[in-house]
């Protein structure tokens, strides 16, 4: 094995998997509940965040990134970065076409 | 024969190593199959999040442009059902979650229990959104096949504060519509290929395939699974939760 | 002229007695291969085999542009045509071209790996370019497709009745091979390197590989959701790019371009792979600034996310965002820049011999050069309204793919034939088809420069007839250039069994398929090799030499 960075593996305890489920539902209750809320633009705003706290938990302990090499960890960093520059680069052509007068 | 060209391992070095049955002869080591596999379905999973990101981009979007629209449409979503699908699916990928650990304490009867619940989950999941397409049809919120803005130029009898869009922006609503069918509609096909390869590993599991260490597919399979779980928790507030306070 | 070749004697040389060709026989040891040798050479076989048809639609649409009417073919044919032309050579030669058949065969053996990471992954990639081929030529039989390569909407969702569905099927499904094998590459590199292999002792035709792979693996998927969207507004009519229903077509093109654009870097990237290695061998000399070169080929990855917005420029986009972009477009040009300035360094004061695959990197060289700089020319602003959709642009990016990737391509399979096959081509049949090509395609594409400053407008079959001298001349070189394609399929074919033996190592160069026998093993090793030294280490090489008796067989 070429590898230097030879990466030990490590069993995630269901008590943790417990927790992050329980985490996922109450959040998912929030978010249901925020909806409700008038908060103008914050709306998109904390339903987004929710969901991305949501997502993170997903990726951390149920996808195992938490205990996963460097490698692994910078192959999701790119890939999400990839999404980002998709969708803000195309929006800059939108928000720019009418200044707002969406 | 040029073998002393380059400085080799000699062979017997090599076969010290204990080489299980299922490692392919490519390999090393069991751990670097391992650790290259689930490298592998890492990339595959960007190729997903690339995937939908141009769903993403175009629902961001539209969204600015005819937010009304997009409002009135989500205002005719089924919330219980939405709601119950992300419970379900959360569900679902704690038992996914808890299949991968009973693979690797090789616990053959767990694996096979959480596999089967999580397939379980997965069905519930897609009769859940079939009765809700069923419901948007004969409403007919179909793009393309039975659309009619009829409803969105009348009051909403649910949300009798919301004012009925003018027939211009009614038309819009296709644009919700269409998105909605395509995001829901693609990650549903997802959810049907993880459920038949779901299928297949309960099989394999019942066989004894992964509680013999070698868990590299039940883990990585997991991981898809997770991912298809992603997709929908953004899925959910995006499609169901545009301003339910209106 | 001095040679560097340095073949074992004929009268006593033989192939060797094992290798990837021989140790299993029948179509179903084919067909059925892990092997990343065979599907190489599958591989290899198929893109000729879809190169052909796509040069005779070139060959068809250069005849009808001989005369300024359309009298050869009707207008809808026309559009066919290129469009054919364009979804052929883009998707099923110049993607696959290097990555799938010299890539696949070479990547695990440069890295010291027994096979790629995922062998059963890799044939079902060329399974997948089997299937999205037999699409497009479904496609063609049934009457073709007429939209253009760029499928623009609503052009080809509203306008048009011809087959852009299952046109845009082929090229959903050619995509997925085009991602399992990025993605092949980047677990192979990244996990099966042999002991000592560190990243920068790779060879440079790796990292350029590297970096094509990510842009396969992050770009494809984008077009093959962007031609779903396509497919459903054709089908059950939803309006995501359709006015009508409120959608965007110029969404359509930011998410066609997102991809297209870095796919014109995944079809350079590997060519310019090729090029490293082929100067630096006959040169004598390591690659000048190889950590500039490797980590402009992942510069040149990285931005390429970041220009798509230069084909939109006149579509409608914001003027704002397309200042944005034309200026992205300009730092793009610089690490393509930086490694042409680094071929050149090796080159001073190397000991240059002319070997066929170092006319095609010559050749390389210099065309390159010119349609990389055209690119600058279009990415400006201004100049960009007069010279877009004009043949200008066609020039431009015919000088950048076939005057660079083509001859890439033709260098790298001169370089490895002999590895590939164990036997050389005739070298003096190579160099004329060499001189042929290089000829041929200045005869044809340079005119078009001209042509499209003048104003002649692009996929038109018909145009005023004082461009009618340019388009004759452009024509007849495409008929020399046809006879410098045709040569090396009679003259490697022919050496498949006449050509000399050629021993292991006849170039002389540093690398480790260059240790190796050929034809390789199928386990392409005998023992994992441990490296101990740099990538086109020739000191080494010389002393490895040094007391070193040619055997084979």
């Amino acid at each position: 094995m070429s590898e230097p960075t030879h990466h030990v593996h490590k069993v995630v305890p269901p008590k943790v998997y417990l927790a992050v489920f329980a985490s996922l539902l109450f959040f998912t209750a929030l978010t249901l509940g925020v909806s409700y809320l008038e908060l103008g633009v914050f709306n998109a705003v904390a339903a987004l965040a929710i969901a991305c706290i949501k997502g993170t938990l997903v990726v951390l302990f149920f996808m195992h990134i938490r205990y996963s090499s460097k490698l692994t960890k910078l192959t999701i960093s790119a890939g999400f970065f990839t999404f980002i520059v998709l969708i803000t680069m195309t929006m800059t052509d939108y928000i720019s076409r009418a200044w707002g007068m969406w | 024969m040029d073998s002393q060209a380059i400085a080799t391992l000699p062979e017997h070095e090599q076969q010290a190593h204990e080489h299980p049955d299922y490692v392919r002869h490519h390999f090393a080591s069991a751990d670097q199959q391992r650790e290259t596999a689930n490298f592998g379905m890492w990339l595959f999973l960007l190729t997903e999040i690339m995937f939908f990101s141009g769903l993403f981009a175009a629902y961001l979007i539209y969204r600015n442009w005819y937010y009304p629209a997009f409002v009135a449409g989500s205002h005719y979503m089924i919330i219980w059902a939405g709601t119950l699908n992300t419970a379900v699916l959360i569900c679902s990928s704690f038992t996914m979650a808890m299949g991968v650990y009973s693979a690797e304490m090789r616990n053959r009867k767990a694996l096979i229990r959480w596999l089967s619940l999580t397939l379980l989950l997965g069905f519930v999941f897609l009769g859940i959104k079939a009765y809700e397409w069923h419901a948007e049809w004969v409403e007919h919120h179909v793009p393309g096949l039975n659309f009619s803005i009829e409803d969105f130029t009348h009051v909403n009898p649910a949300y009798p504060a919301d004012k009925p869009l003018s027939p211009d922006m009614a038309e819009k609503t296709q644009t919700y519509f269409s998105l909605y069918f395509a995001m829901t509609g693609m990650h549903a096909l997802h959810m049907c290929i993880g459920c038949g390869i779901l299928i297949f590993l309960i099989f394999q599991a019942w066989g004894g395939r992964y509680t013999n260490g070698h868990m590299n597919t039940v883990e990585n399979f997991g991981l898809y699974w997770h991912f298809v779980d992603i997709v929908w928790i953004f899925l959910y507030p995006l499609l169901y939760l545009i301003s339910r306070h209106q | 002229m001095s040679t560097i070749i340095n073949l074992p004697d004929q009268s006593t040389a033989k192939m060797p007695k094992r290798t990837y060709l021989n140790n299993e026989y029948g179509l179903k040891s084919w067909l059925l291969t892990g092997d990343h040798k065979r599907i190489a050479i599958l591989y290899l076989i198929s893109i000729t085999f879809f190169f052909f048809i796509g040069g005779a639609m070139a060959g068809l649409i250069r005849l009808e542009l001989l005369t300024p009417q359309s009298d050869l073919v009707a207008f809808d044919t026309y559009n066919k045509l290129f469009t054919m032309h364009g979804i052929i050579m883009i998707f099923l030669f110049l993607v696959p071209s290097v990555p799938a058949t010299i890539g696949n065969f070479l990547i695990p053996i440069m890295v010291g790996a027994k096979d790629l990471a995922f062998p059963k992954i890799n044939l079902l990639s060329w399974y997948l370019y089997i299937i999205g081929g037999g699409l497009i030529l479904w496609a063609l039989m049934a009457g073709g497709v007429d939209t253009g390569w760029t499928f623009t909407t609503p052009l080809s969702t509203h306008y048009l009745n011809t087959h852009v569905i299952t046109a845009g099927m082929a090229i959903f499904v050619a995509g997925f091979s085009s991602i399992f094998t990025g993605l092949n590459f980047i677990v192979t590199i990244h996990r099966m390197r042999a002991p000592g292999m560190t990243w920068f002792r790779l060879p440079l035709f790796v990292w350029s590989h590297y970096a094509a792979s990510i842009l396969m693996v992050l770009g494809t998927p984008v077009l093959a959701i962007t031609l779903v969207l396509v497919i459903l507004e054709r089908t059950i009519g939803i309006g995501v790019f359709d006015p009508t229903k409120g959608g965007d077509p110029l969404l359509f093109q930011h998410l066609f371009w997102f991809y297209s654009h870095p796919a014109v870097y995944i079809m350079i990237l590997p060519g310019m792979g090729v090029i490293s290695e082929v100067i630096s061998t006959f040169s004598r000399k390591r690659v000048f600034g190889y950590t500039a070169v490797a980590f402009s080929s992942v510069a040149i990855a990285v931005f390429g996310f970041f220009v798509w917005a230069h084909h939109m420029f006149i579509m409608g986009v914001s003027n704002y965002s397309a200042l944005v972009f034309s200026l992205l477009t300009m730092l793009v040009a610089v690490p393509s820049a930086i490694k042409i300035f680094n071929w050149a360094a090796t080159l001073y004061k190397g000991s240059i011999t002319f070997e066929t695959p170092m006319l095609y990197a010559f050749g390389f060289m210099g065309l390159f050069t010119i349609g990389g700089l055209t690119g600058v020319f279009l990415g400006s602003l201004g100049m960009d309204i007069h010279l877009t959709e004009t043949y200008f642009v066609v020039a431009h990016f015919h000088f950048v793919m076939v005057g660079g990737m083509l001859m890439a391509f033709l260098a790298g399979i001169h370089f490895w034939w002999p590895k590939i096959t164990g036997r050389m081509y005739p070298e003096g049949l190579s160099k004329l088809a060499a001189g042929t090509t290089f000829i041929g395609f200045i005869l044809t594409f340079f005119p078009q420069f001209i042509v499209g400053y003048l104003g002649m407008p692009r996929r038109y079959a018909a145009y005023p007839p004082e461009y009618q001298v340019l388009n004759v001349l452009s024509t007849a070189g495409a008929s020399v250039l046809g006879i410098g394609y045709l040569l090396p399929i009679l003259y490697l074919t022919w050496s498949l069994k006449y050509g000399k033996i050629a021993g292991n190592n006849p170039w002389q160069a540093t690398g480790l398929e260059w240790q190796i026998q050929s034809p390789p093993l199928t386990e392409n090793f005998v023992e994992t090799p441990v490296i101990d030294h740099e990538a086109y280490d020739y000191d080494w090489l010389a002393y490895k030499t040094k007391h070193e008796v040619q055997t084979v067989g």
